[in-house]
C-alpha cells in the first residue's frame, strides 16, 4: 500500500472512529453525577468488612478474583520479558567499566534510598488503610533499589539483586494469593471469600480479614516483577553484546 | 474551585499527550512521557483518585520512561553493520 | 460543557495515541504512543466515576458517611491496570529489542520490506 493510500485510510478509521467516541460520550452519564450504584454498594460492603480503604478492599476482597486474572497478567508479561532478553549464544557479557559519580549526587541518591525504600514499605504496610497498597508500594519498593545505580555503578547494583531470589520471589507472591483463596474454600466458603479471619477493630493495621495478607503477597510480586524487570533490562544495556563469547568466560549471572 | 482544577488539569494533560505523539525521537518522548505521567497524576487526585495517583506517579514518571530510555540505549548501541548502515537508528 | 469534557478528552487522548501508533517509524515510539492510549482508558474510568463534592473513598481519616464519596470501583480497576500495563509495555519493549537484534532495524516500514 502507498504512503498516500494509508495516509486516506487512516484519516477515514480515525474520523469514524472520533465520531463514534464523540457520539458516545454525549449519551454517558454526566461527569460528576450524583448516580453511582455500584460505589455506593462497594463502599457499603467495604464497611460492613471494617476495611478503611475502599479501593483496596475492592482489589482484595470483593473483586479479588478479578486481581488474580490482573496478576496472573502481570506474571506471564515478566517471564515473557526474561525469556526474550535472556543472553543468547551469539552474545558475551561484558564488565561494565566502574563509572565515576559526582560526589553531591552519590550523596543525594545514598540519602534518598533508605527513605525511598521504607516509604514503599509503609505504602505496602498501610494499603487497606489509606491510599496505596502493594501495587504502588511495590513500584515504589523496587524503585528504590535502584538508586544504587545512580549513586555507585551497575556492580553494586548487581550485588545487592540476586535476580534468581526475586525471581522467585516474584512467584512465591502470586502462589500466596492463590493459597490464601484455597483455604477460604477449605474453611468451607467461596474461593477467595474473606472469611477465613476476623475481621478486626476498624481503622487498625490487622483490619479486614485477609485484604492484608493478599495486599502483601501482591506487594511482594510487584516489587520483584520490577525488580526483575529491569535487571533484564539494564544487563542488555549495560553488559550484553553482539558477537561470541569466546575467549571471555561469562560471569554467569544470567545463564 | 474544584471544576477550575478539573479543566486545568484536563488540558494538561490533553497537551502533554498531544506532545508524547509528536515527539518523534523515543528518548524525548520518554521524557515527555514522564511528564504526561505527572499531570495525569495531578488530574487523579484532583478526581479524588489519590490511590491510582500513587500509581501512575510511581509508574508513569519512573518506570514506563526508564524502560524506554533503557530499550533505546539496547537499540541504537548494537552496531549496524548488518544491512542499512545507522538508518535503522531511531529519526 | 463541563458535564462531557472529560469524556471528550479521554477520546482526543486515544484518537492522538492511535494515529501515532499507525504513523510511527520506531517501534520503540510506537509503544510509547500506546502507553498514551492507555492513559485514556484511565481518564475516562475515573471521569465516570467522579462525584460533585465528592472525596475520596478512604475512611482512614474520615467519619463513615459524613461524606459524599467518589466511585472506588473504577479506580480499584484503574490502579490495578496502570501497574499491569507497565509489564506489558516491558514485554513489548523486550520484543522490540528482539526485532533490532534479528533484523537490525526498528522501522516498521523496514521490516516489512524485509519479509518482502
Amino acid at each position: 500500500m502507498s504512503r498516500r493510500l494509508r495516509g486516506w485510510v487512516l484519516a477515514l478509521g480515525l474520523g469514524g472512529l472520533g465520531a463514534l467516541l464523540v457520539a458516545a460520550c454525549l449519551d454517558l452519564p454526566d461527569f460528576g453525577g450524583e448516580r453511582h450504584p455500584y460505589g455506593d454498594r462497594a463502599v457499603r460492603a467495604a464497611l460492613s468488612r471494617h476495611t478503611a480503604n475502599v479501593v483496596s478492599s475492592v482489589n482484595f476482597d470483593l473483586r479479588a478474583f478479578d486481581t488474580l486474572g490482573e496478576e496472573s497478567i502481570l506474571f506471564g508479561a515478566v517471564l515473557g520479558t526474561v525469556v526474550l532478553l535472556r543472553q543468547t549464544r551469539d552474545e558475551r557479557q561484558v564488565e561494565p567499566a566502574p563509572a565515576r559519580v559526582s560526589p553531591s549526587v552519590r550523596r543525594y541518591a545514598l540519602i534518598a534510598l533508605p527513605l525511598t525504600l521504607v516509604v514503599g514499605l509503609y505504602v505496602v504496610a498501610h494499603g487497606q488503610l489509606s491510599p496505596g497498597g502493594g501495587f504502588q508500594g511495590g513500584v515504589v519498593a523496587a524503585t528504590a533499589l535502584h538508586l544504587l545505580y545512580i549513586a555507585v555503578d551497575y556492580r553494586a547494583l548487581r550485588r545487592i539483586r540476586p535476580v534468581h531470589l526475586y525471581a522467585v520471589v516474584d512467584a512465591a507472591g502470586e502462589a500466596a494469593f492463590v493459597v490464601v483463596g484455597a483455604a477460604a474454600l477449605l474453611g468451607g466458603s467461596a474461593f477467595l471469600a474473606n472469611t477465613l479471619l476476623p475481621y478486626g477493630e476498624f481503622n487498625t493495621l490487622a483490619s479486614g480479614g485477609t485484604v492484608p495478607l493478599l495486599n502483601a503477597a501482591i506487594g511482594m510480586e510487584v516489587a520483584a516483577a520490577v525488580v526483575v524487570l529491569l535487571a533484564g533490562f539494564l544487563d542488555q544495556a549495560v553488559e550484553i553484546e553482539d558477537g561470541p563469547s569466546a575467549g571471555r568466560p561469562t560471569t554467569g549471572t544470567r545463564e | 474551585m474544584a471544576d477550575a482544577l478539573v479543566v486545568i488539569t484536563l488540558v494538561l494533560v490533553a497537551v502533554s499527550a498531544t506532545a508524547a505523539v509528536a515527539v518523534r525521537d523515543p528518548v524525548r518522548q520518554a521524557l515527555v512521557l514522564s511528564l504526561l505521567g505527572l499531570t495525569l497524576a495531578a488530574l487523579f487526585t484532583v478526581l479524588q483518585a489519590p490511590d491510582v495517583a500513587l500509581s501512575q506517579i510511581a509508574v508513569g514518571t519512573a518506570l514506563t520512561p526508564l524502560l524506554i530510555t533503557l530499550a533505546v540505549r539496547k537499540v541504537r548501541r548494537r552496531p549496524h553493520e548488518r544491512a542499512r548502515g545507522p538508518r535503522g537508528r531511531s529519526e | 460543557m463541563m458535564s462531557v469534557l472529560p469524556y471528550l478528552v479521554a477520546a482526543w487522548i486515544f484518537l492522538v495515541g492511535c494515529y501515532g501508533l499507525a504513523t510511527s517509524r520506531n517501534l520503540i515510539h510506537a509503544v510509547g504512543c500506546l502507553v498514551v492510549c492507555q492513559s485514556a482508558t484511565y481518564v475516562l474510568l475515573l471521569a465516570v466515576g467522579y462525584r460533585d463534592g465528592g472525596t475520596a473513598p478512604v475512611h482512614s481519616d474520615l467519619e463513615p458517611g459524613s461524606r459524599p464519596l467518589v466511585d472506588p470501583v473504577v479506580q480499584a480497576l484503574a490502579l490495578t491496570d496502570v501497574v499491569v500495563g507497565a509489564t506489558v509495555t516491558a514485554l513489548l519493549l523486550a520484543l522490540v529489542v528482539q526485532v533490532a537484534k534479528r533484523h537490525g532495524t526498528v522501522d516498521p516500514d523496514e521490516l516489512s520490506e524485509l519479509r518482502g
